[in-house]
């Protein structure tokens, strides 16, 4: 439950529109604070309050860059949809081993 | 950013070019239910055997609906395909990631299948480019996992 709670916090996080375009900004290159607040119409106190959500949101990661502090774009977010992608492979294999398995079944070996 | 590919082995009772067969020819008859994309449910999946031919799934009226194609088509032991379905679970021509299946032979006189689903990242690229949008990509996809995460507790 843990999990989709994150993914309903994703949601609502993406759900202002500044967000997004801070979310978009750093998707396509990670960025400081300065950088992003330079290329929209709001503060860089208001840039670090978003960027601070979306980080809870498990949306972006942060890492020190000397005195600056660097966003992209948190991995996580990815490997909840390869977790994803993972059990369809495992259910889609398990239906095609029991779909060969009874073809071979009903072929006479000899 | 590189994520790791998907890649998870069966072994099947079938020999490698049975194995190939029933996996590329006789998709509809094993792909589980639901798990397709159309909007009303597949009657048939098409795999067009050879190199580029495409793939998709046809409903009970004939609307085709595509996955992807077939980047390399090499039996009995292997199968390379482009798997075009994006983060919001729509086929998008501009998205690719490739799926190989390899159909190797077992101890036993079966075959050992492995799929690998790679290039992964993309969806994230792919996801943050829908992310602007109205039914932004990155909850869509997270959404579905939501779903998924709540079947397993």
């Amino acid at each position: 439950m843990a999990k989709s709670q994150t993914a309903l916090d994703s949601f609502a996080a993406l759900g202002d529109g500044t967000r997004r375009a801070i979310f978009e900004r750093v998707a396509a290159r990670p960025s400081a604070v300065g950088e992003l607040a330079r290329g929209l119409p709001v503060s860089r106190p208001a840039v670090s309050q978003h960027l601070r959500v979306l980080k809870e949101a498990g949306l972006v990661s942060e890492t020190p860059d000397g005195t600056r502090r660097i966003y992209r774009l948190d991995p996580r977010g990815i490997a909840a949809m390869r977790d994803w992608l993972d059990a369809h492979w495992v259910s889609a294999l398990d239906a095609f081993k029991d779909f060969a398995d009874e073809q071979a079944d009903q072929e006479t070996p000899e | 950013m590189s994520i790791a590919p998907i890649v998870r082995t069966v072994e099947v009772k079938a020999t490698p070019a049975r194995a190939f067969e029933l996996f590329a020819a006789r998709m509809a008859a094993w792909w589980p239910r639901g798990k397709t994309i159309g909007k009303k449910p597949h009657v048939t999946v098409v795999m067009e055997p050879h190199a580029g031919g495409r793939w998709f799934e046809r409903d009970a009226e004939g609307t085709e609906t595509h996955w992807g194609k077939v980047l390399a088509w090499e039996p009995p032991g292997r199968l390379l395909l482009a798997w075009q379905i994006n983060s919001q679970w729509a086929f998008d021509p501009d998205f690719l990631t490739e799926v190989e299946l390899t159909f190797a032979p077992a101890a036993g006189g079966g075959t050992l299948v492995t799929l690998e689903h790679r290039d992964l990242e993309r969806f994230g690229a792919d996801a943050a480019a829908h992310a602007a949008t109205l039914d932004g990509g990155w909850p869509t996809l997270l959404g579905g996992f939501a779903q998924y995460a709540d079947t397993q507790t």
